[in-house]
């Protein structure tokens, strides 16, 4: 943070300046990024048939793919603030769509929703449970509990029931109004604005960063670092369920893979937003910009008619660059 | 150094009896819950032949392999997520181009698919030690890298193998109560891990999983030894995967995501600590005959698939607690 002082700094100092303001603040430069691959689709899209990218309506679509990627990943920052991972919030996020519109016919939209959220709530705390009683390694713990509930869906798909997905979860899960603005944001921007002044105003918030960055100093400091892993991992299910919600709105019926697309980029979004893997550092409004960049990359991959496997093996790629980049420029300063 | 060590303490009697107890007491406890559960096993069907025990052998026997590749990683105090899409890598390049050989051949390719596998292990070996990311995020990543390699070579299960290369996976030698399989495994561990265990690199892979700062101010070359690590969990990978395509007879571009978690069960199951530095490869093969079996009885009692997979997920999660459970008592004490 160089102070603005009162003489003319030399070219030098004010490129160093610059670029600690860079590394500092990774915001900016993901949203040069964002701006840029924006550009990039527009023109390639021009190339390629003739129609422009850089539209009102593409812009307005981008954000209404990404909102459920967003709520995924905002679940994903915080635990991955506190140097863990979860790997189940594509499959809570599935159970969240599938109890909306299996109960939705039987109990009515609003018991259904608070159903999906329970539940969601419920899967991230066996996940707390695991990770902060048993100390189990929260990758296991995670991927663990993902397959019990792959499993547990797959007996519950089977089983006869009423599909229903309720007109108030359509409108919200691919509906716009004011023809461009994506009613999906308005769940999305609440929950980003709750997140992002509460991680940094909030004593919650706080003791999130502390128990990433230093768990035995927290815990000699008399914070209860159990309870605020628990309360970490059963937040990111229900945020998770949320974004399932909205995904079986956007897709009118539940199925299975409906979230399984959205693992690999959740944990890519947070890791191009500049969270640190081992916690302590970092936030959620890098990763609102990592899944806006993410979504207008998936965008571009489509145009470029780039295979399943090409796009799974350019998200291993990115995230993996990505994180080295991060450790570099950490463990330079 | 230590088989000095090693060699006096057995020499003095009483003592290294509670010492050997506390050091293979796991292993000997895994060995004896199989033989327990193949006991109970023989009373299901109403009859039990040689037959079983090689359709257990051909069932377990990539599994196996890949608890072994998993173990090496995890006692060099790491993890290896990308075990599973490596094994899918393997399968699907040898069944689409071993589809057309003579056993020659196919044995010829298979032993370059090896070199090629631990090539790739100690290329994520490579990517960890250099880029300073945490090994979870890397092989994270390598495992979408591998999956969309292993997409891109075989789009859908197809290929082949010849008759005899199958014969390997799923005869039998000299009797028909030895599955060749089992044969191929023990020579394996016998020939690629036993002679190493006691050398110079296998006793560095301890040290530097038991302690890694203290094994570097020991002298040992802690980059070299994690290369080491993953590329011989690469070359077990490699196992894993000719095995798959022998038993299977088939290649299967997503084959190897069943062995991603059940892997690192086999190997915690196995007596392998997730702390590093702790158990050897004998436990997890045992241990992966332990989850196979419980698979197969469960299957055998009537239990929908579906069950069954929520059965087997909830055993690897309350294993890994247990574990986890173990690990913090051994602390305290």
């Amino acid at each position: 943070m160089s102070a603005a002082s009162p003489q003319v700094a030399p070219p030098a100092a004010r490129f160093r300046a610059a670029q600690r303001l860079l590394a500092e603040n990774p915001a900016i430069a993901l949203s040069f990024i964002f701006v840029a691959l924006f550009v990039l689709t527009d023109i390639v899209n021009r190339a390629q048939s003739g129609k422009p990218f850089l539209t009102p309506t593409q812009l307005s679509t981008t954000f209404l793919y990404a909102a459920p990627l967003a709520l995924l990943a905002a679940g994903q920052t915080l635990v991955m603030l506190t140097g863990g991972v979860d790997l189940s919030v594509a499959t809570t996020a599935t159970a969240g769509a599938f109890i909306t519109s299996g109960t939705a016919h039987g109990q009515g939209t609003g018991t259904a929703l608070l159903l999906a959220l329970g539940l969601g709530f419920g899967i991230g705390l066996v996940n707390g449970i695991g990770v902060a009683i048993f100390r189990v390694n929260p990758l296991i713990m995670t991927l663990g509990l993902s397959s019990v509930t792959l499993g547990a869906l797959t007996i519950y798909s089977q089983k006869r029931f009423v599909a229903l997905v309720p007109n108030l979860v359509n409108t919200f899960g691919s509906g716009r109004f004011f023809k461009y603005v994506p009613y999906d944001l308005l769940v999305w921007a609440p929950i980003a604005a709750l997140i992002i002044l509460g991680l940094r105003y909030s004593g919650f918030g706080r003791m999130v960063y502390a128990v990433g960055d230093n768990p035995l100093a927290c815990r000699l400091a008399g914070v209860r670092v159990w309870q605020v892993l628990l309360l970490v991992y059963a937040l990111c299910g229900a945020f998770s369920a949320l974004a399932g919600i909205l995904l079986v709105g956007f897709n009118d019926a539940a199925d299975l893979g409906i979230a399984a697309p959205f693992l690999l980029p959740s944990v890519a979004a947070v890791v191009i937003g500049g969270t640190s893997i081992l916690g302590g550092s970092g936030g959620y409004g890098g990763t609102i910009l990592g899944a806006l960049i993410l979504t207008v990359l998936d965008s571009l991959l489509t145009i470029l008619n780039a295979s399943a496997a090409v796009k799974q093996m350019l998200y291993g790629a990115i995230i993996l660059a990505l994180a080295w980049l991060y450790a570099r420029t950490s463990t330079g300063d | 150094m230590t088989t000095a060590a090693a060699v006096a303490g057995k020499a003095r009697g009483g003592q290294s009896v509670a010492r050997l107890a506390r050091r293979h007491g796991w292993t000997v406890g895994v060995y004896v819950l199989l033989l327990v559960l193949a006991l109970y096993w023989r009373t299901i069907p109403a009859k039990w032949g040689s037959f079983d025990v090689q359709s257990l052998a051909i069932d377990a026997l990539p599994l196996a392999f890949a608890a072994m590749a998993q173990s090496v990683a995890i006692i060099s105090g790491g993890i290896d997520l990308s075990v599973g899409s490596l094994i899918s890598l393997v399968n699907v390049v040898a069944a689409k181009y071993m589809v057309h050989m003579s056993l020659r051949e196919a044995l010829g390719f298979a032993a370059l698919l090896l070199v090629g596998s631990a090539a790739a292990g100690a290329f994520t070996g490579t990517l960890i030690v250099l880029s300073r990311v945490p090994d979870i995020v890397v092989t994270l990543a390598m495992l979408f890298v591998w999956a969309g390699v292993a997409l891109q070579v075989l789009q859908i299960p197809g290929g082949g193998a010849p008759l005899s290369y199958l014969q390997l996976g799923t005869g039998h030698w000299w009797s028909q109560w030895v599955p060749s399989g089992l044969v191929i495994l023990l020579l394996g561990f016998a020939l690629l891990w036993l002679p190493m265990r006691w050398s110079r690199p296998g006793l560095a892979l301890y040290s530097v999983g038991s302690n890694r700062n203290a094994a570097y101010l020991s002298g040992v070359s802690v980059a070299r030894t994690r290369i080491f690590a993953y590329a011989l969990g690469g070359l077990f990978a490699g196992l894993a995967g000719l095995a798959l395509t022998s038993t299977a007879g088939i290649g299967d571009p997503n084959a190897g995501q069943y062995y991603t978690l059940n892997s690192v069960a086999a190997a915690v199951l196995g007596g392998v600590s997730l702390v590093g530095g702790v158990g050897g490869l004998i436990g997890p093969i045992a241990a992966a005959f332990v989850v196979t079996l419980v698979k197969t009885m469960l299957i055998l009692k009537g239990v929908d698939q579906n069950w069954a997979q929520v059965i087997q997920g909830t055993l690897i999660i309350v294993v890994v607690m247990i574990g986890g459970l173990a690990i913090r008592q051994r602390r305290r004490t």
